[in-house]
């Protein structure tokens, strides 16, 4: 089995969010870097999981980013993984995302894409559903169990009012929440094993970005706490009824 | 012409998709266009009703096998359905069924996309939709630079409006494609009041020290009828269910009323909760970070306070 994890580089989750150039441009100074933590902590170590599993599975990570994601993506080689490929390309328009990586996709004969639920800079959870057209594939959101025998995969999502379990035939596209594995932590012998694993560095194909970020904001602050007395909890029920009415 | 894919789960529409409507109808006013619906599959609704929240037609894709979802099948025949009916801006909810198929039906329809809207679009100058980015810790605003657009609305976030009108209801033929998927079981979550909808939500970190203690904050929840949540060290330690951890890494909320009780206030806890219109905090330390996106804060200990504040609601809705 060859399956694809799709890895994407984030902000720390404890990064000041902060913009410069007229609130046109995130503010990188400073920033810790991480690999986003559902296609880290799910994804990817499911995929692992597999291998583990089956020993000739193939896993392949892309990324879409510039040369900074380069240390994002041995560290995910660290963990596990044969090999990387990144499309030398910054663009934060999904469409252009999905399609670049689907360029790799259709080169690379995947039975299987994972990519996590959602990344928690822009929060768009686009790329598995937009890879799914682009490859007019299979795809299951949210999905916090998967197994395979053969030729047909298990898994288990959360759907509106539960949980359900389908069936699908390979080749297809998850995306991985909680529930799919438990984080790991990258050994030493991993980090010495991704130094020499191949990284293919690949020029983007001419994708047409179908949207454009104009301006951020920051939400605004709270005008400050209101102390309530612990023993006068009818002045709390009160305030919560007249003053901010959501009771 | 405003199209808003109107979800269902259980045959039931979906409040997410009333709201989408409602969003869907305000941009058609914007742009002086109709407001139609398109819903998949069988529902116990009357869809006459729709006409409430703003649509003018309800186009019904009347068939069983799409009562569950399957991106693949849902995607084609949503993007087949908003060409024939020449739809120019697409609406779903950002919810778990329209995350799963809205992109896809964008990429079909080869249209630009922002989900995660959280206001009206700005057509003055193009077409701008802000989202919510960095969970929650900021906005973009997002142009979208193709001739057909599509929306996904973030939950309780546009509201729901009302609007006196019967909407006529259509059958709408277009061939369904093969199921991609095989559903094989259903476990449904009973008579609890799904996170992502609920308007009040009581939520539980570490402070309440193991899941012997949730009672009280159930009692809480119950007086309220409200949803419950928690921290994600409560979730990952099992005292708590995983659906309910919000948070930058769990689900990210924006009821009218968040109650946090024995939960610090980290920075990735407020990232899924920070949009809540009044935050109540519970803590016994004066200096817990989250008193400062706190509306209203109560110091003290949670085991005293909050059978107080049930008692004390109890009391205000036998008064009223
Ligand atoms: C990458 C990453 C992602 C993360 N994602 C999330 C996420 O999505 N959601 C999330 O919640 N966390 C997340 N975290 C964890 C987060 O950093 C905090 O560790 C976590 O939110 C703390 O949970 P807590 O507030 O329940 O516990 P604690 O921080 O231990 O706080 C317990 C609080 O209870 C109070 N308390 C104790 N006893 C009482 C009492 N008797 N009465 C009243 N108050 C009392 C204490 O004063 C304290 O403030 C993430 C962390 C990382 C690194």
């Amino acid at each position: 089995m060859k399956i694809l994890v799709c890895i994407s580089k984030t902000p720390d989750t404890t990064a000041k969010i902060a913009f410069i150039e007229g609130n046109t441009k995130f503010d990188e100074s400073g920033v810790q870097w991480i690999i986003n933590p559902y296609d880290e902590w799910y994804a990817l170590v499911r995929a692992i999981e597999l291998k583990e599993k089956d020993p000739s599975t193939i896993i392949h990570l892309v990324t879409v980013g510039g040369v900074e994601a380069e240390p994002i993506i041995r560290k995910a080689l660290a963990l596990g993984g044969d090999e990387a490929i990144r499309i030398d390309s910054n663009s934060n328009d999904s469409f252009t995302v999905a399609n670049e990586i689907a360029q790799v996709a259709k080169e690379g004969a995947y039975d299987l894409i994972f990519t996590g639920k959602e990344t928690i800079d822009y929060n768009s959870a686009c790329i598995g559903s937009m890879l799914s057209a682009l490859l007019d594939l299979p795809f299951v959101s949210l999905a916090d169990h998967f197994d395979v025998t053969g030729n047909t995969a298990t898994i288990k999502r959360e759907i509106e009012s539960g949980e359900e379990t389908c069936e699908a035939t390979l080749p297809m596209i998850v995306s991985c929440q909680k529930g799919m594995a438990e984080q790991r932590i990258p050994n030493m012998r991993g980090i010495m094993a991704a130094r020499t694993k191949p990284l293919k560095v690949l020029t983007p194909a001419a994708s047409t970005a179908t949207t454009s970020i104009q301006i951020f904001d920051l939400p605004p602050t709270k005008s400050g706490v209101k102390l309530i007395d612990p023993e006068n909890m009818d002045e709390l029920v009160r305030l919560l009824k007249e003053e901010a009415k959501v009771i | 012409m405003v199209l808003v894919y109107i979800d269902q789960a259980d045959q039931q529409i979906k409040k997410a998709s009333l709201e989408a409507l409602s969003y869907g109808a305000a941009i058609a006013k914007q742009l002086g266009c109709a407001t139609e619906a398109l819903i998949a599959g069988t529902v116990k609704e009357n869809l006459a009703e729709l006409g409430n929240y703003g649509a003018q037609k309800v186009h019904q894709l009347k068939n069983e096998a799409l009562n569950s979802l399957d991106v693949k099948a849902h995607s084609t025949i949503i993007a087949a359905a908003a060409k024939s009916l020449n739809a120019t801006v697409v609406v779903f909810a950002h919810n778990i069924n329209g995350k799963a198929i809205a992109p896809a039906v964008a990429v079909r329809l080869g249209a630009g996309i922002v989900t995660g809207a959280c206001s009206l679009p700005n057509t003055q100058n193009g077409f701008e939709v802000t989202k919510t980015v960095f969970s929650g810790k900021a906005f973009a605003t997002i142009k979208i630079e193709t001739p057909i657009k599509v929306i996904a609305i973030n939950q309780n976030s546009f509201g729901i409006q009302n609007h006196n009108q019967a909407a006529s209801v259509e059958e709408i033929n277009i061939p369904i494609p093969a199921a991609s998927i095989k559903i094989t079981k259903v476990e449904k979550i009973e008579g609890e009041i799904p996170l992502t909808e609920a308007n009040l939500v009581v939520s539980g970190g570490r402070g309440l020290k193991g899941p012997e203690n949730w009672g009280i904050l159930l009692d809480l929840a119950k007086a309220l009828g409200a949803a419950t949540a928690c921290s994600r060290p409560v979730s990952d330690s099992d005292w708590r269910p995983h659906h309910e951890h919000v948070g930058q890494t769990g689900i990210q909320i924006a009821p009218n009323l968040y109650i946090a009780i024995g939960i610090s206030g980290a920075i990735q806890h407020l990232a899924g909760v920070n949009r809540s219109k009044t935050i109540v905090v519970i803590n016994k330390d004066p200096e817990a970070p989250f008193f400062k996106a706190a509306d209203y804060g109560v110091v003290g200990d949670a085991f005293e306070i909050v059978p107080k504040l049930t008692a004390a609601i109890l009391k205000m809705k036998s008064t009223a």
